[in-house]
């Protein structure tokens, strides 16, 4: 080495050491959600799923208002129309706006879907949180209703729900969540019990942290990802269900529209008029496909195991 | 393992009561008489019926009796079709549904697997991308819609296969190629993410470091590994394939118990709806017992601890 | 008379591809391992030990590893230099593994007789019924009871020292010239690690294998190795024999690692003394030598440049990396407590 011959003596002076130097973590730490948020973030198809999500949800919101009709005004000018003028989607066998429609009914299907997961949470949190925390005895007697009603196929449920109460919004979502929570309701007890054994869960419970202070501070904070995860799965779980019994016959009433009702509309005048089907099918489908690629990217972001 | 089962029956046979309970109140809650929709029938004649079907005695006696039936195997007469018994419906309707449903889960095994395990081995590359867009949309796009598209393009456009009926195994491709992607989208992404888990685990490192060829080693430890528990979604899967059928059958006009069942539901046929319900139920309730107990079969590690319980 | 090289590893630089960028787990390794030997790699946990190891046998991922240069010369082959094809063949038959975690290390689908077989199978073309034969004996070997049960056997139906055994049993199966053993006692209690190490040490005499045993355990190099390799950060700081690193051990890392290790041949009132500070990120390694920041006696030159390695005159087998053996360093005498044995 060329170096090692230009060596003076005042090299070989003691050097100062400061071992916080050393201490000092020269890698710049990440927040748990700020990871998560990265790692969303390097996921393509999450990024295309929210941004469609987006764009979606902004057209249930203003695409009914884009031209100048309305989701049940008839006009027998104009039936069965494919697409002119400012009938982008043309119109249907009643000479409706299928574009207003569409969009109309987006928004519906996309609230009634909300309303089944506000359940699923207000239900299903709760639940999973009381049996889980406190296990024991309550777990028990919880966990024991959970494992029969799990057992009924929620589809029954909801045909036999709808069968009795008249399918509206309300009804709808109601059916839905009445069956849904309990999915909910096991993933946050699994969260809990896994969770309650963890060491600063025990630690903050050594320093006095009082009962509520636990739930609310240190458990919930770390169920929400699960939580946000089924949330996100339930979603169009529940869109798909509001389209399935709209095709059975048991959706919401018509002038209404729902992307349910419109599928099966269309579904009756598919031979001749195939694009009545295809408009709602395909946002339904996109809708769909959003949540899923959002929920693939929350849950693949928020896996402690894929972190690197 | 004996005692575990033993406990598992138990909660199946209250599952199912708690269903035909529900089912039996909810049904006869229904505001109106099943007779409502039959116009012009002379008032002792609408007597004259309710007491052959029963339906004249107060409701706890209806249920005591609706329970002895269904021990006998008898659900009690359709009110649409006139005279026949709903188990009999239901036995006509059983066998073309139980093929369309046993065909899709094995065409949708075999893709799901291929898929999932070619996703993993190539992960990160446009395989593995195309291999997750094809399952994201697999669940994504409705049966109902699929079913609509195969009927419409490769039924009326194309005019390859037949669109409707049921005889011969070409009706039963359209039908079970719609029920399939679901299979195929839920099986490739389960495995998918099991071969991924298992490709990281040390007994990998093991096989490769005895000098295993790749091949050999995805083959002989991989695989297997990830294919166990990749048993437990067939539970799910069976729902999925019951809902399914109730379209998919209408729309290619498979005469099967998911389109009697929708039938049913549009005439408000009482003791069908009943009946088919409890079917399904039951279906279900003994399809997740059985795959269950043959996880704990094939699961070398549950199978033991199952036994010490 | 001095025995042949079984393995030498020369200037070997191993890098890993991360999302913050490239870190440089091994930076010019270099040591050799002889016929019949066992060497210890010893250092704390993130040194670059496994990977080292995990590189012989080429068994780290890649991506996003990768082997950035340096040679391993095993039997005169190099194997940095084999197709994947050609290293399957010396995997498993010429040079085995076990690594540290029984537990996670067997396949739990598949019985432990299946297991050992799969190698007897693809290295040594033989039958089902003559593998079985082998496995049978290399379960007795191990010191395993009624193998004739245990190998219809589940791993989980295995204890953890039995585990352990049995991944002996599959590594030596074929007789390997060189055995790696990765942390093989850390995860096992300590009863069991004695006797692993004994039957270890049994088995090595028996079949006279060299082994390479990564362990940040001073206590089982001392019972188990011939040989130390002292690493740090990704280079090797000491190498030398068991006694020269015990006893006359020169660089202030060694002296650290001796310091922080209960002796029962020192005075009982002696109080362990820690490493303070921690191993630099070696996202972005010191261009001087690495244990400079955490060193008593750094000087300015430590900072700067690294050390190259010197031979120490007393034995050609002792060397180390550190300025404090240059002409021009003062004379620093190790702390008393390392040389508390004397010379022995």
């Amino acid at each position: 080495m060329e170096t090692t011959k230009n060596l003076t003596p005042d090299l070989f002076e003691p050097a100062e050491t400061d071992v916080k130097e050393q201490e000092q973590i020269a890698r710049k730490k990440l927040t748990f959600w700020g990871d998560v948020w990265r790692r969303f973030r390097s996921n393509k198809g999450a990024l295309i799923g929210g941004i469609l999500l987006l764009i979606i949800a902004v057209m249930a919101f203003i695409g009914p208002d884009m031209n100048p009709y309305t989701y049940r005004a008839q006009d027998y000018s104009v039936i069965n129309k494919e697409a002119f003028g400012d009938h982008w989607f043309g119109t249907d066998a009643l000479g409706r706006d299928l574009w207003t429609r569409t969009w109309y009914g987006a928004g519906i299907s996309l609230l009634i879907a909300l309303l089944a997961a506000a359940f699923d949470l207000f239900i299903g949190v709760p639940y999973g949180c009381i049996s889980g925390y406190y296990g024991g005895r309550v777990d028990n007697w919880m966990q024991r209703i959970i494992e029969v009603l799990y057992g009924i196929p929620n589809l029954v449920v909801i045909i036999l729900l709808l069968l009795w109460l008249d399918p509206g919004i309300f009804a709808i979502a109601l059916a839905m969540g009445i069956t849904g929570w309990i999915t909910m309701a096991r993933v946050v007890r699994g969260e809990m019990l896994k969770l309650k054994s963890q060491e600063y869960v025990l630690a903050a419970r050594t320093l006095g942290a009082s009962t509520s202070r636990m739930l609310v501070k240190h458990m919930l904070p770390n169920v929400m990802g699960p939580v946000i995860i089924t949330i996100m799965f339930s979603i169009p779980t529940a869109i798909f269900f509001e389209a399935f019994l709209a095709f059975i016959g048991l959706g919401i009433r018509p002038p209404e529209a729902s992307l349910g009702v419109l599928i099966e509309e269309g579904y009756k005048q598919l031979q001749l008029y195939p694009y009545q089907l295809f408009y709602p099918a395909a946002v339904l489908s996109l809708i769909m496909f959003a949540f899923n690629l959002v929920g693939d990217g929350l849950r693949d972001a928020l896996d402690p195991k894929l972190r690197q | 393992m004996g005692r575990y089962i033993l406990q598992r029956m138990a909660y199946m046979l209250i599952t199912l009561w708690v269903i035909i309970t529900f089912t039996f109140f909810l049904m006869h809650l229904m505001p109106g008489s099943p007779l409502q929709n039959v116009e012009k029938i002379p008032e002792e004649l609408q007597e004259a019926i309710l007491k052959e079907y029963g339906l004249d005695k107060p409701l706890p006696v209806q249920y005591v009796q609706f329970l002895g039936n269904l021990a006998q195997g008898s659900l009690g007469y359709s009110y649409k079709y006139d005279g026949r018994s709903v188990t009999d419906l239901l036995m006509q309707g059983f066998p073309a549904s139980a093929q369309l449903g046993i065909q899709s889960i094995i065409f949708g095994s075999l893709v799901g697997v291929l898929l999932g395990s070619i996703a993993a081995l190539r992960r990160g590359t446009w395989v593995d991308n195309t291999a997750n867009v094809i399952s994201v949309l697999g669940y994504s796009v409705p049966s109902f819609v699929i079913a609509t598209l195969l009927s419409y393009y490769v039924g009326v456009k194309w005019g390859i296969l037949p669109t409707g009926l049921w005889g011969s195994f070409q009706h039963t491709i359209l039908p079970t190629l719609s029920l399939s992607f679901l299979v195929i989208a839920t099986i490739a992404r389960y495995i998918r993410t099991e071969m991924l888990e298992v490709l990281g685990q040390d007994y990998m490192k093991t096989a490769k470091a005895k000098g295993l060829s790749r091949t050999a080693s995805i083959g002989r430890h991989a695989l297997r590994n990830a294919l166990i528990p990749a048993v437990t979604v067939m539970g799910p899967l069976v729902i999925g394939l019951i809902t399914g059928s109730l379209v998919v059958e209408q729309i290619f006009a498979v005469p099967g118990m998911g389109w009697m069942f929708v039938e049913s539901i549009q005439v408000k046929d009482y003791t069908v709806i009943m009946g088919v319900t409890i079917f399904y139920s039951a279906l279900l309730i003994i399809s997740i017992f059985l795959i269950d107990i043959l996880y704990g079969v094939i699961d070398p590690r549950i199978r033991i601890s199952g036994a010490k319980e | 008379m001095e025995k042949q090289n079984l393995l030498e590893v020369r200037d070997l630089h191993v890098s890993f591809k991360t999302y913050n960028g490239e870190v440089q787990a091994v930076r010019g390794v270099s040591f050799d391992v002889k016929k019949g030997e066992t060497v210890a790699i010893v250092g704390e946990s993130g040194c670059g030990k496994s990977v080292t190891s995990q590189t012989i046998m080429r068994l780290i991922p890649q991506p996003p590893g990768w082997i950035k240069s340096g040679e391993i010369l095993f039997d005169g082959q190099d194997l940095t230099k084999l197709s994947e094809k050609q290293m399957e063949a010396v995997r498993g038959k010429e040079i085995a593994m076990i690594f540290q975690d029984p537990m996670t290390s067997l396949n739990p689908t598949m019985t432990v007789g299946k297991q050992i077989m799969e190698g007897l199978i693809k290295h040594q073309n033989l039958g089902k019924d003559q593998a079985r034969e082998r496995a049978l004996e290399m379960l007795r070997l191990v010191g395993i009871p009624s193998p004739e049960r245990r190998i219809n056997q589940y791993p989980h139906q295995f204890s953890g020292g039995m585990r352990q055994r049995a991944m002996i049993a599959i590594a030596l199966a074929c007789a390997p010239k060189l055995l790696i053993a990765d942390e093989p006692t850390t995860a096992l209690d300590v009863t069991i690690q004695a006797q692993i190490l004994d039957l270890m040490n049994d088995l090595k005499e028996k079949l006279e294998t060299s082994t390479i045993l990564i362990t940040h355990d001073l206590g089982v190099v001392a019972e188990t190795a011939d040989r130390v390799v002292v690493m740090y950060a990704g280079k090797v700081i000491e190498t030398g024999t068991v006694d020269e690193i015990f006893y006359r051990p020169r660089h202030p890392y060694t002296w650290g690692l001796m310091g922080s290790m209960p002796r029962l041949d020192l005075s009982r009132e002696k109080e362990l003394t820690p490493i303070l500070g921690t191993p630099p990120d070696l996202l972005s390694p010191p261009k001087g030598c690495p244990f400079a920041g955490r060193c008593k006696y750094a000087m300015k030159i430590c900072k700067q440049q690294m050390p190259e390695t010197t031979s120490l005159q007393e034995s050609g087998s002792h060397q180390v990396a550190c300025w404090l053996e240059h002409p021009m360093a003062p004379a620093v005498e190790p702390p008393v407590e390392m040389v508390g044995g004397g010379s022995k």
